[in-house]
């Protein structure tokens, strides 16, 4: 005969497991039950997600989302500590619910092998009772900021780039959101990504861990969440320091006054063109395909080459540029560039982004210039893949 | 009577525009003197700091102490000697 009629909400095995929790006054039996309750999305399966992941598995979060479409590269080993070399190659969810699987059975797991887009994101947030993100590029975190909003979802954000990181808990029912803090993305091209930029190994684990921390706090009640404050953490210095974070009382989504009631194109709201769509702007500068380049340079007609990205980027990767001189101090160095008026300059960076501003302004000087289409990764794909990637 | 000595934080992604300095030393009695003079010293920081127009970008934000300016004077917000004012810029990377 059993004496209470509902199921207890932790087996023997998870109160022998979760022991250091329950015995934290704070926490205890009740925390450990919260968590066991609670649902989490983790938007993106990288350099945060990793760590949040991990720790959030072993801390018995009871349902955890994972959106992630990438497959595991050697490059993300250095930080993404979800995975191993021998998952190199393997979708990334594939390689992720088999470890959170085996650091705790008693967690569920979800996946969502998709790209987090206008289309489908509130259907899948909806689901969650946290969100915390940890994507790599702007249209995605105002995606997740105005569907976190406007299905009332609170957001754990974090952001990392280079040595540094931001901590902050959006969209709760009173605080702020990402657009109270930056109304506006930067104009593509001016904030690098962190594959060109770089990233300390160690700070996603740092700012990570941060982030699982504030979802723990928010599901269980303990402490006081950095809802209304950012943390900026700087690894170099080991400086922390919060900085007020105001609702905007005219913000376009979380305010009484909002006018935005639904999702919007979030790649057009960042500036980035429609690949559909761009091929044939008049405003585009014009491209040399990496296949063209090669053929020119076989035919003993190699035009000027510009590389425009920094110099430590050179020692990684080269195509044998006539040149280097990085985009931000093309114009202050105009008077070094060696390139000819009178014959065709080909500028490339990593990836063509940087190459299309470099571009845009030679011609404004006259020069008969061109952008490497897809930059070095094009070249290593294309023409010669022992050119490493990163 | 000489400006307040006012110190600037320089966030990663600008610090190449610094000489690589994450604090400047800068003198200013508001914060649009304390700006006008770290573009003075580093000129290539004004067109990632202001618009064309001279506006101050949208994703740039300005802290004076802990406090965003935006919810204090704005540009005109007064600065007292060894204020620390920061720039807070939007980062993406995960």
């Amino acid at each position: 005969m059993s004496t209470t009629t509902a199921e207890p909400v932790l087996s023997t095995d998870e109160l022998r497991r979760y022991n250091r929790h329950l015995t934290l006054p704070e926490f205890g039996r009740e925390g450990q039950e919260k968590l066991k309750q609670a649902s989490v999305l983790l938007v993106g399966a990288g350099g945060l997600g990793s760590p949040a992941a991990t720790y959030l598995a072993a801390a018995g979060i009871g349902h955890i989302g994972l959106v992630d479409f990438d497959t595991v590269e050697a490059s993300n080993l250095q930080r993404q500590i979800l995975y191993g070399t021998s998952d190199i190659g393997r979708p990334k969810l594939d390689a992720a619910e088999e470890r959170l699987r085996d650091l705790n059975p008693h967690v569920d797991i979800t996946r969502h092998e998709v790209r987090l887009s206008s289309e489908n994101a509130l259907d899948i947030i909806d689901r969650y009772d946290v969100v915390a993100d940890g994507t790599d590029n702007f249209p995605t975190r105002y995606l997740v900021n105005d569907a976190c909003v406007l299905t009332g979802t609170p957001n754990v954000y974090a952001s990392i780039f280079r040595f540094e990181g931001q901590v902050s808990v959006f969209a709760t029912e009173d605080g702020p959101c990402y657009r109270c803090l930056y109304e506006e993305p930067p104009p593509p091209g001016l904030v690098p990504s962190c594959a060109e930029g770089g990233v300390l190994g160690v700070l996603p684990g740092l700012v990570g861990t941060l982030q699982a921390t504030e979802v723990i706090k928010l599901i269980t009640g303990m402490g006081d969440p950095l809802i209304g404050r950012l943390l900026m953490v700087d690894a170099l210095r080991m400086n922390f320091r919060t900085l007020t974070v105001q609702k905007n009382p005219d913000c376009v989504i979380c305010s009484d006054n909002a006018t935005q009631t639904e999702l919007i194109d979030y790649e057009a709201f960042c500036g980035i063109p429609d690949p559909d769509e761009s091929t044939d702007d008049d405003m585009a500068v014009p491209e040399t395909t990496v296949q063209q380049l090669k053929d020119a340079r076989d035919n003993g007609d190699a035009p000027f080459l510009l590389d425009v990205r920094k110099p430590h980027e050179a020692d990684i990767a080269s195509i044998d540029a006539d040149q280097l001189i990085p985009v931000d101090e093309l114009a202050s160095r105009l008077d070094e560039l060696k390139a000819p008026k009178d014959k065709p300059v080909v500028i490339h960076c990593r990836s063509g982004a940087r190459s299309e501003r470099a571009t845009e302004f030679l011609r404004q000087q006259g020069y008969d210039a061109s952008n490497l289409k897809g930059g070095i990764l094009a070249w290593s794909e294309e023409i010669d893949d022992s050119v490493p990637t990163y | 009577m000489s400006s307040p000595t006012i110190t600037i934080e320089i966030p990663t992604p600008l610090r190449s525009f610094t000489d690589d300095q994450a604090t400047v030393e800068v003198e200013g009695a508001t914060v649009d003197e304390a700006l006008d003079d770290l573009v003075a010293r580093y000129p290539d920081l004004k067109s990632n700091l202001y618009t064309e127009d001279g506006e101050l970008r949208q994703f740039v934000n300005i802290y004076a102490g802990d406090d965003d300016i935006r919810y204090l004077d704005g540009t005109d917000t007064a600065l007292e000697d060894g204020t620390a004012l920061s720039i807070v810029p939007s980062i993406a990377g995960g």
